[in-house]
């Protein structure tokens, strides 16, 4: 899953992270960014941020995110975001907005999520 | 979104692709799919729509460019019912971005959902606002999105969505925030008790107080306020603790906005403060739980760097330091990472070089780390920590690394050796004998500048001299020697070898030898560094070795018509100076001390610590995005004159310009007026290609005469006499389409230069892209101001320049990449609307950039069997052009070889029967095109050389217009500037003055059919 939206950044991204080993860090120093990365199984989750920004905060927020998600499909795997991919862009919405956390708490967004479900 | 079923069997079928070429397929056939029903709009109910625009967004996030349907994704917006609008507003999202036209289309219908009364769509707005939004957004919306942010009537649900809004807005505008209303409001906005609007609204603090703190004072209470809310865990719901951690998120970004003020000044809330530090950083234990561990330990770092800024007191510091001593030496990567990190941030701020040596030895143990992130730390804390006392074993670590590292640490690792090496050398020798392991190791990662530098302490230093050129010479007998280390070793050799003449193998004709050994394997900029050298061994052999002299003169002879310029101006300089006896050892005479200045390689250092360190402080402090940077030039404002121009004059320019330097007694170079010498570092970067201006061009003209006529007279007055740089005119320096035409086929120079300012640029091209450095020179004492550089892109280029200041310091330089993409062949060229002032003058000028067509020209050459069977398969217009062209610049046929050759059109010899036919081939680079193979050939007739007839193909039909009409312009251009001039040196050779001709790269000026031509 990446946050970015040029294709070309997300490719190269890919390759960046892909090949690390488990015992390194999370984090790859990517031109002027830096890349927080954390793999769930055979899924990688990566944001770029600011060299100065801070890395554990962004890597928990990872984890917070995949904790969200697996609550909303309950016991999340690769398919349900693959084919459920307009759904992860709601869930996305309410977790992060202008690159900046915008919601914390599992609760909200997951309530949030079922009011949205309602309208459609 | 339930039953769209057709997106999920697209989805199936995607993933049971077997590879990625039937993957392409099944993606085109849906496209194409996707594209008809687009344009039957009777049948195209909003449910499918709904559907086929989730199908684009899909293939887009595989990767695939989607270049259609996005009118219909924005139109989705304006849909009345819920579902549709959704689906509108997010695949818009992810399609475009803040410059797409189809957005504005939509600024209305997104104002109409903010200020409408449906909290979704609401919602839907500021979302695509927060992640899209652009100036223009900005302007017309950010009092709405205030109005939701502070409206007591919202639900938090809105108003954070409008605050992070609202932080969008602010970037992209920061106007858009009226600060003395807001100031109030925004502490207001602290209070809240919701912690989702809390959290987002102090993302929004960060930013605006990173922009004026001094506005948002009375936010400064309420963030440790905040703060002590978390740490004491008061009024925080269950459902914000993180593993038992209150927001940790929220705990950082109040930290984070703190650090943006400069001081705490009242007390109880400094030791408010300061209890919640002192917490943090006691109370911060390594757990099992990982989750956990890192949230504590952001909490705990973002704590390490707060106290940092603040400049605690000194116990507070020092548990700090004990801290990150203890990370560094952990296991687990990411905390040894940050460890490291910090630990050099912390550096900058207080005086513990100390305490950190005592890990010295960990830290080396990190640099050798499997994982790159933590040798990038661990090399960066080396560096910082090195001094006198340690800097032998650091440098010997790191020169150690070097041959292991990879390549993309190799430049900076090096470049940090050589300064470490030459800020902290207990004795000189040691530093030469650094360098030139570092040459060895690492000879494609060392920057001219290191070795100038090199040769410049030797230079200074006659105890060194003897022991340099026994190094050298021992570098030599390796069998695979690295291009620099030739360079750097005749150059030594050749002011220094006489030193060593009794030691055996070191003989004059032995050094000769040795170093022409090595002429084959090297390139054309290296030649004529070995030139001299001979030359100069020539003119220590006393008595003269007539077997060397004629082994030398034999290749001053042979270099006499070589076709690049500078070789062949050397060689034939040498050659009638060194029958001139005393004259010759008079010019060649030993190279003058170099006045001492600091290393411009420090300077260097200093940029590249800018952007790699990153320093938190000063990065925010800064906090301006740009990519730009601005070098203070640290240099006395009478300035001395750039003592390193002189080798690097030498080292890749001229002969002459070494003559000419030799002329000089104390080696102040006569060219550089002292009232206002152009900026050391832009002599340091651009010296080479300042130079090549007027002065570099002692061009063929003058040599034709000497060496012909054998006028020997004419080479002092010709070669020697420096050329004065005019700096005191208001008017232009050089010639603005000249400089551009001579960036056409080069890729560094000066693109424009008047009296306040020098522009060089230097140009990188790989396929289709292209990366150009603006180097903007203020080249006087007081400030430019008010300095603007926008780009007016052709439809052809994407063009992207990071952001020149608006100030450029005295005598600083500014440097600004432009990024460049070619997304179809055209021959149109993008200009530079640039403007500056200075006192109260404002110039300005609008400059061609030289990113045109043939920049992304690959030159190839073809065998017949590769060539004719594509020359046949292009069977005619509009893939295959061809057109009889009259009022050709008559050039014989190997100078138009050449000026094929310098646009990267191939010419491939023997290919056509026809001795008057050249045929060529180029690989052109593009998005559109991708890599595509361009043939040409032409057809001349000797008994006439002003027309010829020219065939073009390729397998475009653009293209090979364009390629036609580029050749054509190539072919029938008169250079500017060689009208006026040529006359000048036209009457008599002898008189001519010198250097006065710019070289202008297309015209062969020792053609006089060319010449005449010029003329009429």
């Amino acid at each position: 899953m990446f946050l970015s939206k040029n294709p070309r950044n997300r490719k190269s991204n890919l390759r960046l992270v892909v090949n690390r080993d488990a015992k390194f860090t999370n984090f790859v120093e990517f031109r002027t960014h830096k890349v927080i990365y954390r793999r769930y199984a055979g899924l990688f989750f990566s944001v770029c941020v600011d060299m100065t920004d801070n890395e554990l905060a962004y890597l928990e927020c990872i984890h917070l995110f995949v904790e969200i998600l697996d609550h909303f499909f309950s016991n999340v795997c690769e398919l349900d975001l693959v084919f459920n991919f307009h759904k992860v862009y709601l869930i996305l919405d309410e977790f992060i907005l202008a690159g900046e956390l915008q919601e914390t708490s599992k609760r909200a967004i997951i309530e949030r999520m079922s009011e949205l479900e309602k309208l459609e | 979104m339930t039953g769209m079923r057709g997106l999920s069997v697209f989805i199936s079928d995607i993933r049971n692709c077997q590879n990625k070429e039937a993957e392409r397929l099944r993606v085109d056939k849906e496209l194409g799919n996707v594209r008809t029903c687009f344009k039957n709009e009777k049948v195209l109910t909003p449910y499918k729509k709904k559907k086929y625009v989730w199908k684009m967004l899909y293939i887009h996030m595989l990767g695939y460019d989607v270049d259609f349907g996005h009118m219909e994704a924005v139109s989705l917006i304006s849909a009345p019912k819920y579902p549709e609008k959704q689906v509108g507003y997010i695949v818009t999202s992810c399609l475009l971005n803040e410059n797409h036209d189809f957005l504005r289309l939509a600024i209305n219908t997104v104002r109409n959902d903010i200020i409408g009364r449906n909290e979704t769509f609401q919602c839907l707005a500021l979302t695509l606002v927060g992640n899209i939004g652009g100036r223009d957004f900005a302007e017309s919306l950010a009092p709405d999105v205030q109005k939701l942010l502070i409206s007591s009537s919202c639900r938090p649900l809105v108003r954070k969505k409008a605050a992070l809004c609202l932080l969008r807005l602010f970037r992209k505008n920061p106007d858009a925030i009226n600060v003395d209303g807001w100031a109030d409001r925004m502490a207001q906005l602290l209070d809240e008790r919701d912690l989702g609007v809390l959290t987002s609204s102090t993302s929004l603090l960060v930013a605006l107080v990173s922009n004026n703190h001094e506005a948002y004072s009375s936010c400064l209470p309420k963030c440790v306020k905040i703060l002590e809310r978390l740490a004491r865990n008061q009024d925080v719901p269950q459902e914000y603790t993180y593993y038992g951690i209150p927001s940790p998120w929220l705990q950082v970004k109040a930290m984070r906005a703190l650090q943006y003020f400069p001081t705490i000044e009242d007390p109880s809330t400094r030791k408010a403060l300061f209890e919640v530090l002192q917490r943090i950083l006691m109370g911060t234990d390594v757990v099992k739980n990982v989750n956990k561990n890192n949230a504590s330990h952001a909490v705990l770092f973002e704590a390490l760097s707060l106290v940092m800024h603040l400049d605690a007191e000194k116990e507070m510091m020092s548990q700090c330091v004990a801290l990150l001593g203890k990370f560094i030496s952990v296991r687990e990567p990411n905390i040894r990472y940050l460890g490291l990190e910090n630990m050099t941030r912390m550096l900058m701020v207080t005086d513990v070089q100390d305490i950190i040596k005592k890990h010295q030895s960990q830290i080396i143990t990190s640099l050798k780390d499997p994982d790159i992130s933590i040798r990038r730390r661990a090399l960066d804390l080396l560096y910082g920590m090195c001094d006198v006392s340690n800097a032998k074993d650091i440098v010997e670590e790191l020169l150690q690394y070097l041959s292991t590292a990879e390549f993309s640490m190799r430049e900076e690792l090096s470049l940090k050796a050589a300064i470490l090496a030459e800020k902290f050398a207990p004795d000189l020798s040691w530093y030469v004998d650094v360098i030139l392991q570092l040459i060895d190791k690492a000879g494609d990662f060392v920057s001219d500048d290191i070795w100038f530098r090199v040769v410049q302490f030797v230079t200074n230093n006659e105890d060194l001299q003897p022991y340099a050129a026994s190094k050298a010479r021992e570098y030599l007998d390796k069998i695979a020697i690295h291009e620099t280390m030739v360079k750097v070793s005749a150059y030594i050799l050749g002011e220094y070898g006489h030193l060593l003449a009794r030691r055996p193998g070191c003989s004059a004709s032995e050094l000769f030898s040795i170093l022409h050994e090595k002429l084959p394997t090297v390139s054309t900029t290296t030649i004529p560094i070995l030139l001299s050298t001979y030359a100069k061994l020539l003119m220590h052999t006393q008595p003269p070795d007539p077997e060397l002299q004629k082994q030398i003169w034999a290749i001053f002879k042979k270099y006499e018509s070589c076709i690049d310029v500078e070789i062949q101006q050397r060689a034939v300089e040498y050659f009638e100076l060194s029958k001139k006896g005393a004259a010759f050892m008079d010019v060649l005479a030993e190279m003058p001390k170099f006045p001492e200045r600091q290393s411009s390689l420090i300077k260097k250092a200093e940029d590249v610590e800018d952007t790699a360190d990153q320093s938190a402080i000063k990065l925010r402090a800064q906090q301006q995005p740009s990519n730009a940077l601005v070098l203070a030039d640290p240099q006395p404002v009478n300035g001395a004159p750039p003592p390193l121009k002189v080798p690097s004059v030498s080292g890749s320019t001229g002969p002459e310009s070494v003559a000419r330097s030799l002329s000089q007694p104390n080696g102040t170079l006569s060219n550089i007026d002292p009232q206002n010498p152009s900026p050391d570092l832009l002599s340091d970067l651009l010296g080479p290609l300042a130079i090549e201006g007027p002065p570099g061009a002692v061009s063929s003209e003058q040599h034709g005469p000497i060496g012909a006529g054998g006028a020997p007279d004419e080479v002092d007055g010709s070669a020697i006499v420096p050329v004065e740089e005019q700096t005191n005119t208001v008017e232009l320096v050089g010639n603005i389409a000249e400089r551009f035409h001579a960036l056409c086929l080069k890729d560094s120079g000066v693109l424009y230069e008047d009296p306040y300012i020098q522009i060089g640029i230097k140009a990188e091209w790989r396929g289709h892209h292209g990366r150009l450095v603006l180097f903007l020179g203020n080249k006087n004492t007081s400030p430019l101001t008010s300095v603007q550089a926008l780009i007016l892109p052709p439809a052809h280029l994407k063009l992207e320049l990071s952001p020149v200041p608006d100030t450029i310091p005295p005598r600083a330089q500014v440097q600004s990449p432009l990024e460049v993409m070619n997304i179809r062949p055209s021959r149109d060229v993008a200009v530079l609307d640039f403007s500056y002032k200075f006192g109260t003058n404002v110039v300005s000028a609008k400059l061609r950039i030289p990113a045109v067509l043939n920049k992304f020209l690959q030159p190839l050459q073809l065998t017949s069997e590769e060539f004719f069977p594509q020359w046949r398969s292009l069977t005619g217009p509009p893939l295959k052009l061809q057109e009889v062209i009259r009022g050709v610049r008559p050039l014989v046929l190997p100078e138009m070889a050449n000026l094929f050759n310098s646009f990267h059109v191939t010419i491939c010899p023997g290919l056509d029967p026809n001795p008057n036919n050249l045929v060529a081939s180029t690989t052109f680079y593009s998005e559109s095109t991708g890599a595509m193979l361009c043939l040409a050939r032409i057809e001349t007739d000797p008994a006439d050389r002003t027309q010829l007839r020219m065939t073009v193909g390729s397998g475009d039909p653009t293209l090979t217009l364009e390629l036609k009409e580029f050749i054509k312009e190539q072919l029938i251009a008169i250079p500017v500037g060689s009208r006026a001039l040529v006359p000048a040196a036209g009457p008599g050779p002898g008189q001519a003055p010198p250097a006065v001709q710019p070289p202008s790269p297309v015209i062969a000026a020792d053609d006089p059919g060319a010449m005449l031509a010029g003329l009429l």
